[in-house]
């Protein structure tokens, strides 16, 4: 799946967000959007997911124009968003019961994912009974399950402590690679960007534009990119 | 550990028969005829001497109010889901929601018959009025209690309204409408008596006018005491029936064992 956002631009109220905002991801790439807070990362993956509508500027998928229509791609929040009311199981099978799949089905199809989240123990049990990193992984197999082409992952391992986050950045890029995902993924955490990302997109202060796109390749000095991007921040 | 939480459990009935002992001394210590203030004992006699014919009036009662409950219930849910649906219909009709919460229960007792003879249509609409109010407004507060982010998400993954409603919106509701049924289940018998007290010629309500007429104060104690009765175990069926229906609420045992440790 290929992705293009095409200078998108919107003011939210009276407060101008994303100034002229242009990327791209390949397939089976992972791109990470770094970029101080309140810049309007979020904004901008709220118009990929079809929730807004940009002001001028096209999300094109596959080549295809899809500016303001939901339902096409997987997209984590910065919060978990588990129902209180289901159990882990019934929780992660929602976006295939929302698919029309019945109960049967859809809980038989998640639960084959289970094992590879981590989650086989805890399938029953509600999200209140969960540690926040459990509650992440689900909300990420839930994501998984509504479509693992392309995941807009926002923030997803912000409220983790760092042993619990340097496991789930070696499990993601694991994850990636099994299900030859595109991953366009937010975080304002530089080590985190420079360990997960194949390009990586520094934004500027609010309104947000595009102030550098760096490619990572396995030979990139990291020392000497992390300088650059804190120049870029600082 | 354990005793404690034993007696935390026995807590209110140990409180209850002590103030039932005190009351019974203190009607036998200080003499006070029965046509004044009756013991616990003449109550508890009063109600065995009557038990057949307390029945016939209980079951009445008990008919009314809970046919006015269901029916409270089931008008509470579609103007909650009107409301919930439509801002300028609630700010429309909320103030006027609040208003019949305002009107004295005994006016309409006295009105009603009035209006609509002396059958049971009054009678449960009384009910209707006052059991009505407390599952709506819970209700609505539920509805309107659902996380945006949430209705975000499924908006994300192209849920249809009717998806979003019964896997979101309700079962956010639920604990809510669950308080509000508590509440309107005291007032559901309550309300039902009250109704009783002008125009009727069956139920616990006019079995106390009547007995209030002949000072048989031992008569109208025991028609409370059932009328108690009544209400605590609607209020378990309530609690009983939002275990079995909401289980994600329960209290986690295993948290409260952590907090109860010395
Ligand atoms: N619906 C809205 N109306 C008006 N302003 C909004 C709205 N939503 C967000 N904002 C504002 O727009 C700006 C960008 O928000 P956004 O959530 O996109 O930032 P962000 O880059 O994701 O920040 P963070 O890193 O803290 O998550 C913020 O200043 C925010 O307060
Ligand atoms: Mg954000």
């Amino acid at each position: 799946m290929q992705i293009e956002i095409s200078s998108v631009s919107k003011t939210l109220g009276t407060l101008h967000t994303l100034d002229n905002i242009s990327l791209h991801v390949g397939e089976e790439e992972f791109v990470v959007i770094l970029g101080p807070s309140g810049c309007g990362k979020s904004t901008l993956f709220n118009i990929i997911a079809g929730l807004i509508t940009p002001d001028s500027g096209r999300v094109l998928i596959n080549g295809k124009d899809l500016t303001g229509k939901t339902g096409k791609i997987s997209y984590m929040q910065q919060k978990d968003l588990l129902l209180p009311s289901r159990r882990l199981l019934d929780n992660v099978s929602v976006p295939l019961l929302l698919k029309g799949l019945n109960k049967q089905a859809a809980r038989s199809q998640a639960r084959e994912y289970l094992p590879v989240f981590g989650l086989e123990e805890f399938s029953d049990h509600y999200p209140r009974q969960l540690s926040v990193g459990m509650r992440q992984r689900a909300a990420l197999l839930r994501t998984f399950l509504f479509s693992r082409e392309f995941l807009l992952l926002d923030e997803p391992f912000a409220s983790l402590d760092a042993i619990t986050r340097r496991k789930m950045h070696l499990w993601l890029k694991e994850i990636q690679q099994l299900f030859h995902s595109a991953i366009l993924f937010i975080t304002h955490d530089i080590d985190e960007a420079l360990l997960l990302a194949d390009r990586i997109y520094v934004f500027s202060e609010r309104p947000a534009h595009v102030k550098r796109e760096i490619k990572l390749t396995p030979e990139a000095d990291n020392k000497a990119v992390k300088a650059e991007i804190l120049a870029l921040l600082g | 550990m354990k005793k404690q939480n034993n007696f935390i459990e026995y807590a209110p009935y140990v409180v209850f028969l002590i103030l039932l002992m005190l009351w019974e001394i203190i009607v036998m210590v200080r003499n006070i005829p029965a046509w004044l203030l009756p013991s616990p004992t003449q109550i508890l006699l009063a109600i065995l001497e009557f038990k057949s014919l307390l029945l016939t009036h209980t079951l009445a009662t008990l008919g009314e109010a809970m046919a006015g409950y269901v029916i409270a219930i089931s008008l509470a849910f579609m103007i909650a889901l009107v409301l919930n649906n439509c801002r300028w219909l609630m700010s429309g009709f909320y103030p006027l929601l609040v208003a019949t919460q305002t009107i004295p229960l005994i006016v309409l007792a006295i009105l009603l018959p009035i209006w609509f003879g002396f059958g049971l249509l009054p009678k449960i609409i009384i009910v209707v009025t006052v059991c009505f109010f407390p599952i709506v407004i819970n209700l609505m507060n539920g509805l309107a209690s659902v996380d945006r982010d949430q209705l975000n998400l499924f908006r994300s993954m192209g849920a249809k309204p009717l998806q979003t409603f019964f896997m979101i919106k309700l079962p956010a509701a639920a604990p809510a409408f669950f308080s509000g049924l508590r509440i309107s289940a005291t007032y559901s018998i309550m309300a039902a008596v009250i109704s009783e007290w002008v125009g009727a010629r069956q139920g616990l309500g006019y079995f106390m006018t009547i007995a209030q007429k002949s000072f048989r104060i031992d008569q109208v104690l025991a028609a409370v005491t059932i009328i108690c009765i009544l209400s605590l175990l609607l209020v378990k069926i309530v609690d009983w029936a939002e275990y079995l229906l909401v289980p994600w609420n329960r209290r986690l045992y295993e948290y409260d064992e952590n907090t109860d440790k010395p």
